[in-house]
Order: C-alpha cells, then sequence, then structure tokens
C-alpha cells in the first residue's frame, strides 16, 4: 500500500479564517429559512380555520329543525328550507352508489388478483384518467348521453354522473386495499382445494371489508359535495322530488344558485348549507377513522 | 403480487369454469371504465364537430366569443388565457406554501406536531368546490377588493413592467382573474403538499446524515441533499396541483366575475376560465354551433386535464412506491 | 508491531497544525423518545490512538459512537443527557453549537454515501466548501491529492476525478467517505462499522489505513468484527444490553489484554463465542 505522503497545505489558514466568517452568515441564513417554512406553514393552516371558521359561524345560527324539514320558499320570502335537496342529494348518492360500488369493486378485484399483464397497466391507466376529468366534463358527457336522449334532466342523470365520478376513487382505493392482503391468505384458500372465484369472494374480501367500506365512503363524501356535474344533469328543483326521472335538488346546487342570488336571505342560507354539507363529509371522515383509525382524503 | 398461476390449480372441470366466469365477469367490470374514457372522448370529439369545422384553429386562438346567431364567433382563447393565469397563479402561490409546510413536517418539527399539522392542512382536501367559492364570493372578493388589491396597486404597481399586472387606474371590483388564482392556491395546495411530503421523506437517510456529520446547517441538508434529489418528484406534484386548477369550476367560477374579457395584463379584469364558461353558458346554448362551441370548450379541458395528469403520473411513480405494500 | 515500526519514520505536517484531542463522556445516557437506549457511559478515548467498541448487536455502541458528534439527535425524538467532553470542552453544553461540533468530528458510515450528483472531487472536497466555502488562491487540487492519498485511493482515481463517485467500488466509496470526512482535518474520526459492507480485501486495506490515519486523528471504530478490533484497536470497549435492553458499557481495557485476560465473566463469555 502507498506511503500516506504528507501534503503540506499552508492555505489551511485562510480556510479556517473563511470559516470563522462564513459561520455567521450560514447561522443567519439557516435561522432564516427556518422561520420562512415556519410562516409557510402556518399560512397554510390558518387556511383551514379561516374558510371554516366562517362556514360555521354564519351557518350556524341558520340550522334549525325548519332548515331540514321544509321546502324552499319563493325568492324573497324569508325562511324555507332544503328537505328536497337533502332528500335529492341522499336519492342520487344511493343510487349513484348501487352503480359505482360494483363496477368499481370488479375493478379492483381484477387488478388485484389477475392483473399482471399489460391490459391491467392499461386499466390502471385508465382509470387514472377518469379521475381527473373534470367534472364539468363528466356533465356534458353525462348530458349527452342521459339528458339528451330522455329528453329532460333527471335524478337518474345526476345520480349516474356522480357514478362517474365515484368509480375510479373506489376502484383506486380498493385495488390499494387487496395488494395488502399478503398472498400466503390466498394460497391457504387454493391449496385446499378451493376454486379462485371462492377464495377471493370468501376469504379475501371479508378480510378487507372494512378498508372497502373505507373507499365506499370516502367515495360519497367526495361526491357529496359535487356540484358542477349536477348543473348539467340533475339541475334542481323547488320542492321535494323523489322521481329519478325528474329533476332533482342536491345541497351543494342549491347553495350554489342561493349564492348567486341577488336576496339576502337565499344568502344565509347558502352558508347554512354549506355547513350541512361540510357536517355530512365530516361525519362520513368520522366513519372511516372508526373503520381503519386513519383519515385519508381523495383528491 | 403475482397472478397465480393456472397450473396450480386443481383441473376440476366445473371450479376451473367458474374460474372463468369469474375472471371474465370482472374483465367487463374493468372495461367499462375503458369504455368510458373512450366513450367520453368520443362524443365531445363529435359534438364539437361543428365548430371545429367552421373555425378550425381560429377556435383555439381567435379572441373574439359572440354567440348571437348570424354574427358567430367563437375564438376561446380569453377563456384559455383565463384559465392559464389562475392556473399559473395558482400554482406560484401554492408550491412555495406547500414545499414549505412539506418540509416543515417532514424536517423541522417534532412528531408530536408533524401530524395534526400535516392532516389539518390535508383536509383543505375535503372541503368541496362550492364551499370554497361561497366563502370566496362572501369573504375573499371583499378582502381583495378593499385591502389587497390597494395595497397591490400602490406598491408593485407603481413599477415599471410588472406594475402592469397590478395597474392603477382603472376599476378594482375583486372579482377577477387574481381571486381565481388565490382560491385555487388554497385547493390545490393540499394535492402539491401531500405528494411531495411523501417525496421528501424517501431520500435516504445516508445522504442527509452524510451531509450533516460534515457540519452542514439543516438548511443546507436541506438545500443539497433533499431538494435536488425531490426536485423530479415535486415537479409532478405541481403538475397534478396543476391539473385540478385547470379543472376547477365551481370555485372560480363564483369569484372571477365571468364577464368576457379583453386579454390584457391586468390581473385585475374580471374573465373567465374555460371551465366557468362552460358552467355559464351551458344552459344558454340555444344553437348547434353554439352548443358545439361549448362542447368543444369541454374538449380542450378534457385534452389539456388529461395530458397533463399522465405526464404528472409518470413523474411522480417513477419516485414514489407504488400504492399498497404488497407481499406479506 | 512491524507496522508501528515503519510509520513512525514518516512525519506529517498536516498533524502538526491541526493536534487531535482526547474525548471522553461522562455518565452519557440517550433516548429514543421515551425509550432508554444507553446508559451510564463513561469512557475515555485517548488522542492518537484507536478506540473499538464491540459487542452484540443491540448493545448500544452505534447510538453511544452518534452521541459522541450529537447525530444522535438528529433522529425524532432522540436525546441524550450526560457530558460528553472534547478537551474538557462540554459539547452538550447550552452554549455549544452542534453544526461546529460536527465539523470538528468527522464521520464514515455502516454503508458508503457518496454524494451522487458530484464528482469524485468534489465529493472530497464537500465539507471544505460547506464549511469554507470557494476562496479564491487555495489550492483545492492539493488538498484533494492529499485527502486520497491519505485513503491510498489517490492511484486508483487520479485520472477519473471528475467522474461521479458512485461509478467506484463498495471498498474505493468507503475509502473516499474517509477522504471526504478527513479532507476538513477534524479532531476526532468516528467510524460506525465501516466495513460491514465490504468485502474482506476491502476491509483489509480500510484497517491499514486506520493505523495511518491514528497519527493524525483520534479514532473511534463501532465493530461487530472482534478480530478486526484485535488487529486495530489500542483500546478495546465491550457494550451488552441488560435485560431490559439497555445498553451498557461492562469492561473497557487495552486490546492485548482484553482478548486474553477480560476482567468481565459477560466479556469472557461474548469473546469466546458462548453468545453474540
Amino acid at each position: 500500500m502507498e506511503q500516506a505522503i504528507a501534503v503540506t497545505v499552508p492555505d489551511r489558514s485562510r480556510l479556517l479564517d473563511a470559516e470563522k466568517l462564513r459561520f455567521q452568515r450560514r447561522k443567519a441564513t439557516n435561522a432564516f429559512m427556518t422561520f420562512l417554512v415556519t410562516a409557510l406553514t402556518a399560512i397554510s393552516v390558518s387556511a383551514l380555520f379561516v374558510i371554516i371558521g366562517y362556514i360555521l359561524i354564519q351557518g350556524f345560527s341558520s340550522i334549525d329543525l325548519n332548515f331540514f324539514t321544509q321546502e324552499p320558499k319563493p325568492s324573497g320570502e324569508l325562511g324555507g328550507g332544503i328537505v328536497d335537496a337533502i332528500l335529492g342529494t341522499v336519492e342520487m348518492l344511493a343510487v349513484g352508489s348501487i352503480v359505482a360500488v360494483p363496477l368499481g369493486l370488479g375493478t379492483a378485484i381484477y387488478l388485484a388478483e389477475f392483473g399482471e399483464g399489460g391490459l391491467a397497466e392499461v386499466i390502471r391507466l385508465v382509470l387514472d384518467m377518469l379521475a381527473g376529468v373534470p367534472s364539468i366534463v363528466v356533465g356534458i358527457f353525462i348530458w349527452a348521453t342521459v339528458v339528451r336522449t330522455t329528453g329532460s334532466f333527471s335524478g337518474l342523470a345526476g345520480a349516474l354522473g356522480l357514478a362517474f365520478i365515484m368509480m375510479p376513487i373506489i376502484a383506486r382505493s380498493v385495488e390499494e386495499i387487496l395488494r395488502l392482503v399478503p398472498d400466503t391468505l390466498r394460497e391457504a384458500g387454493l391449496a385446499l382445494g378451493t376454486p379462485r372465484w371462492r377464495v377471493t369472494l370468501r376469504v379475501v374480501i371479508p378480510t378487507v371489508m372494512p378498508g372497502i367500506a373505507t373507499g365506499v365512503i370516502l367515495a360519497m363524501a367526495r361526491a357529496s359535495g359535487e356540484t358542477a356535474v349536477l348543473l348539467l344533469t340533475a339541475l334542481g328543483n323547488n320542492f321535494v322530488n323523489t322521481d329519478l326521472s325528474q329533476p332533482m335538488s342536491a345541497i351543494p346546487v342549491r347553495a350554489y344558485n342561493y349564492a348567486i342570488s341577488a336576496f339576502e336571505d337565499y344568502h344565509r342560507q347558502a352558508f347554512a348549507s354549506m355547513l350541512v354539507l361540510v357536517i355530512v363529509i365530516a361525519v362520513f371522515s368520522a366513519a372511516v377513522r372508526i373503520f381503519t383509525g386513519r383519515v385519508r382524503y381523495e383528491s | 403480487m403475482a397472478a397465480i398461476p393456472q397450473t396450480s390449480q386443481p383441473a376440476i372441470a366445473g371450479q376451473q369454469r367458474g374460474d372463468q366466469y369469474f375472471a371474465l365477469i370482472l374483465r367487463i367490470c374493468s372495461l367499462v371504465g375503458v369504455l368510458l374514457l373512450v366513450g367520453l372522448i368520443l362524443i365531445l370529439f363529435v359534438d364539437s364537430l361543428e365548430v371545429i369545422g367552421k373555425f378550425g384553429i381560429k377556435f383555439l386562438t381567435g379572441s373574439d366569443w359572440n354567440p348571437v346567431a348570424g354574427l358567430e364567433e367563437f375564438g376561446a382563447l380569453p377563456y384559455i388565457f383565463g384559465t392559464v393565469v389562475t392556473s399559473i397563479i395558482a400554482l406560484l402561490l401554492a408550491t412555495p406554501l406547500a414545499l414549505g409546510a412539506a418540509l416543515f413536517v417532514s424536517e423541522y418539527a417534532p412528531r408530536w406536531l408533524a401530524n395534526p399539522v400535516a392532516f389539518l392542512v390535508e383536509l383543505l382536501v375535503a372541503i368541496p368546490s362550492v364551499a370554497y367559492g361561497i366563502w370566496g364570493l362572501f369573504v375573499l372578493v371583499p378582502i381583495m377588493r378593499d385591502h389587497v388589491d390597494p395595497f397591490l396597486q400602490n406598491t408593485i404597481g407603481r413599477l415599471p413592467i410588472v406594475g402592469a399586472l397590478f395597474p392603477r387606474d382603472g376599476l378594482v371590483i375583486g372579482q377577477d382573474l387574481l381571486t381565481a388564482g388565490v382560491i385555487l392556491t388554497i385547493m390545490i395546495l393540499p394535492t402539491i403538499l401531500s405528494i411531495s411530503r411523501e417525496i421528501i421523506s424517501q431520500v435516504p437517510r445516508l445522504q442527509k446524515e452524510g451531509m450533516l456529520a460534515l457540519g452542514a446547517t439543516k438548511w443546507e441538508m436541506l438545500s443539497t441533499a433533499i431538494l435536488p434529489y425531490a426536485r423530479g418528484g415535486i415537479v409532478g406534484a405541481m403538475m397534478l396541483g396543476l391539473a385540478r386548477a385547470f379543472g376547477e369550476t365551481m370555485a372560480v367560477t363564483l369569484v372571477i366575475g365571468n364577464s368576457s374579457s379583453a386579454i390584457t395584463p391586468s390581473l385585475f379584469t374580471p374573465g373567465y376560465t374555460i371551465s366557468s364558461a362552460i358552467a355559464n353558458q351551458f344552459a344558454e346554448a340555444d344553437t348547434s354551433l353554439y352548443f358545439s362551441a361549448v362542447v368543444g370548450l369541454g374538449l380542450i379541458l378534457l385534452f389539456v386535464s388529461l395530458v397533463f395528469n399522465f405526464i404528472a403520473r409518470l413523474l411522480v411513480k417513477r419516485l414514489t412506491r407504488m400504492p399498497g405494500g404488497g407481499k406479506a | 508491531m512491524n507496522r508501528e515500526m515503519t510509520m513512525a519514520g514518516a512525519t506529517t505536517t498536516a498533524a502538526a497544525d491541526v493536534k487531535a484531542r482526547e474525548l471522553e463522556t461522562r455518565n452519557l445516557t440517550a433516548y429514543y423518545g421515551k425509550t432508554l437506549a444507553v446508559e451510564g457511559v463513561s469512557i475515555r478515548y485517548q488522542a492518537n490512538q484507536i478506540t473499538a467498541m464491540i459487542g452484540p448487536s443491540g448493545c448500544g455502541k452505534s447510538t453511544v459512537l452518534r452521541c459522541l458528534n450529537r447525530m444522535h439527535e438528529v433522529i425524532k425524538g432522540a436525546y441524550a443527557t450526560g457530558e460528553v467532553l472534547i478537551d474538557g470542552d462540554n459539547i452538550y453544553s447550552s452554549s455549544a453549537d452542534p453544526v461546529r461540533i460536527r465539523r470538528r468530528i468527522g464521520m464514515v458510515f455502516q454503508k458508503p454515501n457518496p454524494f451522487p450528483t458530484m464528482s469524485i472531487y468534489d465529493n472530497v472536497l464537500a465539507g471544505v466548501h460547506l464549511n469554507s466555502g470557494k476562496q479564491r488562491g487555495v489550492d483545492y487540487d492539493q488538498i484533494v491529492e492529499s485527502a486520497l492519498h491519505s485513503v491510498a485511493l489517490w492511484d486508483e482515481v487520479k485520472d477519473k476525478l471528475r467522474q461521479s463517485g458512485m461509478a467506484l467500488s463498495g471498498g474505493q466509496q468507503q475509502r473516499l467517505c474517509i477522504a471526504r470526512a478527513i479532507a476538513v482535518e477534524p479532531e476526532i474520526l468516528l467510524l460506525d462499522e465501516p466495513c460491514s459492507a465490504l468485502d474482506p480485501i476491502a476491509t483489509l486495506k480500510i484497517e491499514e489505513l486506520l493505523q495511518d490515519l491514528r497519527k493524525r486523528f483520534t479514532i473511534v471504530l463501532v465493530t461487530h468484527n472482534m478480530q478486526q478490533a484485535a488487529r486495530v484497536s489500542e483500546m478495546t470497549a465491550f457494550f451488552l444490553a441488560d435485560e431490559r435492553r439497555v445498553g451498557r458499557l461492562v469492561e473497557i481495557s487495552p486490546t492485548t489484554q482484553i482478548f486474553t485476560r477480560p476482567q468481565d465473566k459477560r466479556t469472557e463469555d461474548y469473546i469466546s463465542g458462548r453468545f453474540g
């Protein structure tokens, strides 16, 4: 091995001097960046409080039993409620889920259990693309396919629009959950002679039921706030309507229409509707937390 | 995880058939998604053929949008402009906020603080778009109009060149491109944050500690070990945020003013984005050409969203783990 | 030993500038959050000597090492109490700055970690530039050459200094990391199982150069390889985790003694392979 050759480095003293000079500046830069990072974080966090706080304060006083049970009053008249919008949202979410959940589940199971080939990758890509379609574009699509052919805006069209939005969310999150199931579980079932489909339905799925429920609930939470798609499909109504073939109200659409109106009382009710919506979403998220112990939001 | 090979299954005819039906049903389910996407693109394309046929490239480059029968002009440039400007504002404002918060949560904050903070910021994603819009209309717009905009007019507005963004002459009404940009900032902030967090957490500990052991300050370590390493993923996060900003409708339409804009550098002009234009004009499109134009806007929006989503997905997937763990 | 005699002839003027210092811990106790990891460690590391720290995994030797340059607290929630003194100055005093301390104490990690975006040349100078910037009129080439000579890497890389550090073999990368650590002329050098990811030949090379580096630095070496400790160090400290998984110093003795006549029965059990 080569000898360790001593090389004199007379510049060392210059380096040491430079070091001393730079040190204070480095510390100052570091302290400033710490401050900056903290400040940026504080601003980001405060955004949440500002918005939710405002909705809470403005909407709170308007929430009473009447609000939940009455139909809207004609413009300008005080009072009235959003019972039609609540019922409409519930019904369209339910119908939308009936469509979206099986499709989403089926896709997720396919991807997780059979999905290693090129087709699976294509489907995953497609799902990501679908999830990224702006909801107003979904509205155009459903309008062109459902509303135009049936001749009227309808709750069904709205439900289908919601299903379009929910399906990729459900498919992606359920696939993720299914992938977490260890193969040993599947192999154990197969080793007993059980056919593949039975193993999946009777062994794998029940294991992750809470996770699946989570995915579905989160998708519903997201869909409950959807407005743009409903504007073009379900349109909205002024009275309670549970007939899917007719226009149907929804909470976010009602809030939007009230907000852009000229009437102060409608504005008040818009805030209250927002509060109701936020509470609904919060309840969904709390339900998720009970299931899984953690909360994750789909963006 | 691998698909279990067929050969390991018992060769009992009935069971195999059961499995085949099962796989078939599932495959059909999955193809529905593909059908939807293809159908979406097709229908939008077909329905906008009329306006594309009549105006061609001018649909994108023309700056006149006049639906009046007989005098129709459909140039979407002002809407494209509005979308681009508001989205860029949102990206410029949201990225430092999101990066700062991501660094804070990953590197600065103690564990008991980091998780709640991350949770709170990511909670922003759960707020529906229309709620942002309503808050924006009644809270942000007055604040911008009465405080922020005049401030900007008096400071940056005085500078040459850059001052054209915040001109001192002209009316400030609060509902304008700038306010829409601010609302979008808050909305895309959590998107950029959560991906950046994941990326930052994947920088190998050895690299970070190697820097620190040489006597680096925390910031020096971050800027030399983490940020260069995470750069690609952060760009992917930004693109996803941008994609989200493009498609936002309800929040934007409530605060952007929705009046035809000349294309000016002033951020105080009210305008449209592509999505807010669709939302406002869809119901009013009474002629087939007008309707085709609105659908054409949708087609533009769809195309841009898909492209950005695709690129962002590539960038992020390369640098983060695939979702789910897999093996036991 | 022969090695010492041949080395005695070579003088190193660089060493005259920076005196290697004595390091001492007093009642060093380290926590990961609420979990107590090591307790009551008091050791004196003599100047210009190699002190090895050995023990089975989980005994806390790496934790103690990381406390010596205040890297332990980099992990979220981790902290240490007690004193660590460099020539009498407590690095854990409230007025002490971890950044300054880490600059004076070099560290080499278990797996080589050259900076991937930098060339070999820049890697060696990474610490130098960090601390003193880029000064005009300083012969950085000389610093790089001297550092690479000290780790016996110069001949192997002198024609590819501008290439990425990742292009080297594991053993070369680790020597590069040592060169990077010593280029800033620290007073103390800490090595955390530096050879555990390397093949036997690379290991031997590093053991050889540690013997040379001892002339210039105080060296603390954590190793899971008893033979390595026996070959390389003057003093050896043996650690063990007690029944509550808290690491403690069992014995510290001159190396020649600890492997032939250990004072503690537990040391003897470990050395004779009864466990660990």
